[in-house]
């Protein structure tokens, strides 16, 4: 069905059926340290024994899919803004593990997005950011009565 | 006549006013959070889980029926509007419904889409309360081992029958099924897949799964490729209202996309995208105007949007009898029970009529609301659409980690909010359908009790699954829907077929 020219293996594709092999793995060596503890049957094993299953034949299936080329076309993709958006979650992660509270982080992670799409004013944005910032939690914490956690800024509120 | 005495005990209980301003706010925010354009119903629901915590069940679950209204008919304003339809049941309203936006007929087109939903939402809500009763009479004489093959057939349809491609829709459903395996497992008290994370010992929440796959992972999505690809907003020029031409050529798509949408809908395979597809293909070939088509005919807005309203009434038949949800929306919607420990199906009727009623009832009371407010404030959604695309993402993606940390105030769910959120943007890169990872999620742990529970009963002999009749029927029924797109190539390929 596809012509010779597309028949190109896919790396990518591979990579995919790879990794749904390691995860069959995972899930049975992880299902391997179960034990039963009723006689008659298998217990919480079942579930993921069939997922496991289930996973290294769609890991063949995928790598099938792989080899004849089968996957969707896709577009030249364009790496900055995904790490832009990636890292100001890592930072806001960080912060909040550190107890420096989710205000900064929330601003940060507003603006660092906006950039990524293509704006170019991250100040004003990183203000924007801090006021929603703000009006969330006054509406998640005092309103709603949702606990978001502290840092020294939402103290003050 | 049973069912009318329950609708109106349940009617009782929605037009209670805080339940009256649930039902409201539901709708406005449903319909607001839909509007922006790439939230589709589901994310929209997830992102507003968080907000009905503190409520009590029925007012949070009233709110939920609006929330899920006005979700819908806010994505169709966006495939309308912008041409970006946030779930693939509007794909073909913005087909003529965009063209439509662009020969200046956008209020027509807004306006027999709400009607249509309208018309389309309050029968198949008729008809999901004459059917419910049934099926729940049916459903109580279901055994363990007919309910694991009912979620067997759901799975199966939900990720390979209608996909298009059956390896990819399965290997969806089965990150969804490991995902679910994560956890103290209830039965043995042993966890599985936690790896000594605490925060893993409780479960994946199906809310961090779901908006870290629509929301953190379409934003990376459209940020990765918005080189390629731009979105334009079309303004509403001209008058809001349909003509007298425009009523006669909508009222016939209406009636016929709900006969398509809520049967199919109600089917425990579920999906609105069949209905509103076929729906789409009918109209064009009865129409009186096929020039029209593919360049704005109001036929092709009408039918296919009430297919998709009467589809989503429709999930609601085996999500609230039978607890299976069977759209990414539907399983959202489950998992706003689940918080507070209750769980759809037969029982749930018999327990507390007055919550599922007061729900049925509540969603006339969101169709008519919707019905009411949204032609008159088209004008504010539409102002909503406009919001630069920057502050839009950075927006979603601020409630996004917000809603989730409020949810469960933990570094290690945000990590799993960003894991899940790149996990979106590759599946949406090497086309991955996303229902079936949410729906598998939720539907997994549950199938998974219902077949210990049959083997248990059968002291572990798996022969139980084959011997009941009802199981045995719906094994093969799975089995075939498994088979059949691999010999069948484009059952669900209407997509193709249409561009």
């Amino acid at each position: 069905m596809t012509s010779s020219s597309q028949r190109r293996i896919d790396v990518a594709g591979l990579v995919i059926a790879l990794v749904l092999l390691a995860l069959a793995g995972l899930v049975w060596w992880d299902m391997s340290k179960l034990q039963i503890l009723s006689p008659y049957d298998l217990g919480p094993k079942v579930m993921p024994i069939v997922v496991s299953g289930g996973l290294t034949l769609l890991a063949i299936g995928n790598a099938i899919g792989a080899f004849r080329g089968d996957l969707p076309a896709r577009d030249t993709l364009d790496w900055k803004p995904i790490i832009l958006i990636l890292g100001a979650l890592a930072c806001l992660i960080v912060l909040i593990r550190f107890g420096g509270g989710f205000m900064i982080g929330t601003a940060l992670l507003f603006a660092a997005t906006s950039t990524a799409f293509g704006r170019r004013a991250f100040v004003t944005d990183f203000i924007i950011g801090a006021v929603i910032a703000v009006f969330v939690y006054v509406l998640f914490a005092k309103l709603l009565t949702l606990s978001l956690p502290a840092g020294p800024l939402e103290r003050l509120f | 006549m049973e069912a009318f005495v329950s609708l109106a005990g349940g009617l009782a209980v929605a037009i209670q006013p805080a339940n009256l301003l649930f039902a409201l706010i539901g709708v406005l925010l449903g319909t607001a959070v839909g509007v922006l354009p790439g939230i589709g119903p589901a994310l929209t629901v997830a992102l507003l889980l968080p907000i009905t915590f503190k409520l009590d069940p029925a007012g949070s679950i009233i709110m939920f029926a609006g929330i899920y209204y006005g979700g819908m008919y806010g994505g169709s304003t966006t495939a309308i509007l912008i041409n970006t339809p946030g779930e693939s049941a509007s794909m073909a309203t913005a087909l003529e419904g965009n063209q439509m936006a662009k020969a200046g007929r956008g209020g027509p087109a807004l306006a027999t889409s709400a009607i249509g939903s309208f018309v389309a939402g309050t029968i198949a809500t008729l008809g999901l309360t004459f059917l419910a009763p049934y099926l729940v009479d049916i459903a109580v004489s279901f055994g363990p081992e007919d309910y694991f093959a009912l979620m067997v057939v759901a799975f199966v349809t939900v990720s390979a029958t209608f996909g298009d491609s059956p390896v990819r829709g399965l290997t969806s459903l089965f990150i969804g099924l490991m995902l679910g395996l994560v956890g103290i497992d209830i039965l043995s008290g042993q966890s599985r897949l936690s790896f000594g994370v605490p925060e893993l010992y409780d479960n994946i929440e199906v809310t961090t799964l779901a908006v870290g796959l629509f929301a953190v992972g379409e934003a990376l999505y459209v940020a990765s490729r918005r080189h390629v690809h731009e979105e334009k907003l079309e303004a509403v020029r001209g008058s809001l209202w349909m003509t007298k031409e425009d009523w006669k050529r909508s009222w016939k798509p209406w009636l016929r996309g709900t006969m398509f949408g809520f049967p199919i809908g109600a089917l425990p395979a579920g999906g609105a995208e069949i209905p509103t597809f076929l729906s789409y293909s009918t109209e064009k070939r009865l129409t009186k105007y096929p020039e029209e088509f593919g360049r704005g005919a109001i036929e092709g807005v009408a039918g296919p949007e009430a297919a998709n309203n009467a589809a989503a009434a429709g999930t609601l038949v085996p999500l609230l009898t039978l607890g299976l949800p069977t759209s990414a929306t539907a399983a959202m919607l489950l998992a706003g029970f689940q918080q507070y420990g209750l769980n759809p199906g037969p029982l749930l009727f018999a327990d507390q009529p007055k919550l599922v009623w007061g729900l049925i009832a509540s969603l006339f009371i969101a169709n008519t609301m919707l019905l009411v407010l949204n032609l008159p404030l088209v004008g504010l959604w539409v102002r909503l659409l406009a919001i630069p695309q920057p502050w839009l993402y950075a927006g979603i993606l601020v409630f996004a980690t917000m809603g989730t940390i409020a949810a469960n105030p933990s570094p290690v769910e945000l990590i799993m909010l960003a894991v899940f959120g790149v996990l979106g943007f590759l599946m949406r890169r090497f086309d991955f359908p996303i229902a079936p990872v949410v729906v598998g999620l939720i539907l997994g742990p549950i199938a998974e009790s219902q077949l210990r529970r049959a083997l248990s009963i059968s002291l572990g002999d798996p022969m139980v699954l084959l011997q009941s009749p009802i199981s045995a029927t719906l094994l093969t029924i799975a089995l075939i829907a498994l088979i059949l797109p691999f010999f069948l190539k484009g059952l669900g390929r209407f997509r193709a077929v249409e561009d």
